[in-house]
């Protein structure tokens, strides 16, 4: 395969799981924002949503004050930020356009009907438009294309690079989600344990659609120490980091099979791996939840660097 | 006086037969069935994503071409003429190309002017003296053909470089199958979708000796960018062969390779849609980052081939368009079986000085002008344009000319009244390797506006179907 077309794909998986996370973060800013809060009003919350989506000062240098609409339209519409849905999609589409060849014309069809409908969304009164619309209709559209990329693409070496795209970035948006929880504290560490507290995580459980599946894996009080164990541990959990690692690890061992030839990004998962599996969650919280994150947050770029240089940027063998 | 057109459905108040299957259709369709189709039609081809961007308008990069659902048709007999004539010309032409990049027999026989051919900006010095597999230069070879009467059939211009728009031959029959399926149950439509696999064989029948076993081909795009990428990717797509950008192509040794995730991989055919002179920017155009810098060594030396090869243009060049029927009986020892369009070259002073008395009834174009730019269309043009364009003739005469305004042929038409003759062409596309080949169908192009005859996508023209009927 063409190191430019495994390029391509790899960043078509990254920026569709992107365009989620960002859909689920705006979620679940609003939803936070309904609840009463004794610190800063509404502004935290905001705030720790653009802080986890990495766009913080991008933000403030166009909009200022993070009031609902320009949030909205700042992690949503505005194409100028290259994480917004609205950027995420038409990048996905477009790396998708440039190697169409190499995808199934379902996938193409779910990326290209995303976009389509996306210019439609843009022509709409934003009065007419809930934010849990657009969170919606993100996942849904985000659901098709996975579902696309699952069921019709050919499962050679372009269909690892797709999902290798998509768990690096899954397992980097993962951590973001549960560093929000970071950000909204950050003022004020005495709400740790405090009703609002769990209120916040549980908030994230819904954002990430994971409430229910909480009940069933552990069932009893929502702690935060639960909640951590499942987004970070938890094999069962399709999002959580120890997840996303292992099948980016897995697809990297099916490219090492079928070139014959393992490397450095293979070592760099694997032994990544290796060290979540270990990991209990008492020693999380002794480094620090947001230090663990940061420091794993680093990890996967690495891979992601190491992917790049072996694979991507056609560098001779 | 107002000239008569070949209406392609009615004739004398009657239906002509090749169309007999698409009266009750039309009759049968409501107004807004029509409407809900067209709309059906267009989400198809934005969903499938065939887009066309006209360079240096801005506007939406993502513009449709206008398809129309009416079909054009021709019988198995009309066919079979215009494909002999069509697959004529098309050796004629490889055997033009073959012979001025070698000996340059039909110049010396005086049947070409030389300083036609030598100094014509297309031809490739850097060509000379090599022998391309089975002297094969243009290897997809579009003619332009207009008609005019039932059996009056007029090539309008040879496209031997990069032809564009297979892509929309194939995929308006596959729209069409979709929504109108029970059309191709009553007619015997011959089917076109064999197209990218005669393709495909036909670049592998052309790899450079030195290739071993089964070539690899690539098509080699200028890059998404491109207002005709759609086509690209669909070609590849459907050829089941990488489609690559100059970028991930290199020289070394005495061979082309691609870069892959697994290292390098030769590559034996390079199916070309960047102009000559983006090819390779150690032989041409140095500031070139489209091409592929060493590829004309290795072209020389026969280690890849090139389809179709750099320098292909200077046959298709407007001024060498005169003389294409004398191709055909010196290479070939034939009659030719589609004719020219009568044509003045202003570079003589008889012509130059019909032109200029005549242009208010002639079309004039540039030698080297293609998409409907830099054309003036006479009988539709205010005074002032007409002196303008005389002055630009003066100044540099060998750069136009000139030809009769042809009475196209027209085709019912969906238009926002119903339906309405408009005036059509037609592109077929033919093919030259081990051998010459043909799909039954090509690209018919429309012009939507009213009177217009001037079809080009770029000036507002739409495509239609175009069947050929089984016999």
């Amino acid at each position: 395969m063409l190191s430019r077309t495994a390029d391509n794909l790899f960043w078509m998986g990254r920026y569709l799981e992107r365009a989620e996370t960002m859909a689920r973060l705006l979620h679940v800013g609003a939803r936070m924002n309904l609840i009463p809060d004794t610190v800063d009003g509404f502004r935290s919350e905001w705030v720790s949503i653009l802080h986890a989506s990495g766009t913080y000062a991008a933000f403030e240098k166009k909009y200022g004050e993070p009031v609902e609409r320009n949030l909205v339209t700042h992690l949503f519409f505005d194409r100028e930020n290259p994480s917004s849905v609205a950027a995420c999609i038409a990048t996905a589409r477009e790396n998708a356009r440039i190697v169409r060849t190499a995808l199934s014309a379902p996938v193409w069809d779910a990326l290209n009907g995303a976009y389509q409908e996306l210019k439609g969304l843009e022509r709409t009164p934003r009065s007419e438009i809930s934010i849990s619309a657009l969170t919606e209709w993100t996942a849904r559209h985000h659901a098709l294309a996975s579902g696309a990329l699952q069921g019709t693409l050919l499962r050679n070496d372009g269909y690892d690079f797709v999902n290798l795209g998509i768990n690096l970035e899954r397992a980097d948006n993962t951590a973001r989600f549960l560093d929000v929880k970071y950000y909204v504290l950050l003022p004020d560490t005495g709400f740790v344990g405090s009703g609002l507290d769990n209120v916040q995580w549980q908030t994230l459980l819904r954002g990430m659609q994971m409430h229910r599946a909480f009940h069933w894996a552990y069932g009893g009080e929502i702690t935060a120490a639960k909640i951590a164990d499942l987004l970070i541990l938890n094999p069962a959990c399709p999002r959580s980091l120890l997840t996303a690692v292992e099948e980016s690890a897995a697809h990297l061992d099916r490219i090492a099979r079928a070139y014959g030839k393992t490397g450095p990004a293979q070592d760099a998962a694997r032994g990544l791996l290796t060290e979540l599996s270990q990991t209990r969650l008492d020693e999380v919280f002794e480094e620090g939840l947001h230090d663990f994150l940061d420091r794993f947050k680093g990890k996967v770029a690495d891979i992601g660097t190491c992917v790049s240089e072996t694979y991507l940027n056609g560098a001779a063998a | 006086m107002a000239p008569t057109y070949f209406n392609e459905m009615y004739q004398d108040g009657a239906i002509r037969a090749p169309y007999a299957g698409l009266e009750t259709w039309q009759r049968n369709m409501p107004d807004e069935l029509r409407n809900l189709k067209q709309a059906e039609a267009e989400d198809l081809f934005r969903r499938i994503g065939i887009t066309f961007a006209v360079y240096g308008e801005g506007g939406d990069p993502d513009r449709l071409i206008p398809f129309d659902m009416f079909p054009r048709v021709f019988t198995n007999r009309e066919w079979s003429r215009l494909s002999r004539g069509v697959k004529q010309r098309a050796r004629a032409l490889n055997a033009f190309l073959a012979d001025v990049y070698d000996r340059g027999e039909i110049v010396r026989a005086g049947r070409i002017p030389a300083k036609l051919v030598y100094q014509n900006e297309a031809y490739e010095k850097a060509v000379v003296g090599i022998k391309p597999p089975r002297s094969v230069f243009s290897h997809i070879v579009g003619i332009d053909l207009v008609r005019t009467g039932p059996e009056d059939f007029f090539v309008l211009e040879d496209n031997c470089r990069t032809p564009s728009g297979v892509s929309y031959m194939l995929e308006n029959r596959e729209i069409m199958m979709r929504m109108f399926p029970s059309l191709f149950r009553e007619n015997r439509i011959e089917p076109v979708e064999s197209y990218p696999e005669v393709l495909r064989r036909t670049l592998a029948s052309v790899a450079p000796q030195k290739c071993e076993g089964e070539p690899t081909v690539v098509i080699l795009t200028p890059g998404h960018f491109n207002s005709a990428y759609y086509e690209h990717s669909f070609l590849a797509d459907m050829m089941g062969v990488e489609l690559v950008e100059g970028q991930d192509l290199y020289v070394e040794g005495d061979y082309c390779w691609m870069r892959t995730t697994e290292g390098p991989r030769r590559v034996d055919v390079i199916y070309r849609r960047i102009d000559d002179a983006f090819i390779d920017p150690l032989c041409f155009r140095p500031d070139s980052m489209l091409g592929v810098p060493g590829l004309m060594n290795v072209y020389r030396s026969g280690g890849v081939a090139i389809a179709s090869a750099p320098g292909a243009g200077v046959a298709d060049d407007k001024a060498i368009y005169t003389h294409v029927p004398e191709m055909v009986r010196f290479y070939l020892g034939e009659t030719p079986i589609l004719n020219n369009v009568p044509t003045w070259q202003c570079a003589k002073a008889d012509d130059c000085k019909y032109v200029l008395e005549n242009l208010k009834d002639i079309v004039v174009k540039e030698v080297h002008g293609s998409g409907g730019y830099g054309m003036l269309i006479g009988p539709r043009a205010t005074k002032s344009e007409i002196e303008l364009f005389a002055a630009k003739i003066r100044e540099n005469p060998g750069n136009y000319i000139a030809q009769p305004t042809l009475a196209l042929s027209t085709c019912p038409t969906f238009v926002d009244q119903g339906i309405a003759p408009r005036h059509v062409d037609l592109r077929p596309y033919c093919l030259v390797g081990e051998q010459v080949e043909l799909v039954p169908g090509g690209l018919t192009r429309v012009a939507l506006k009213e009177g217009s005859l001037v079809v080009n996508s770029s000036q507002g023209g739409g495509v239609k179907d175009t069947w050929v009927l089984a016999e």
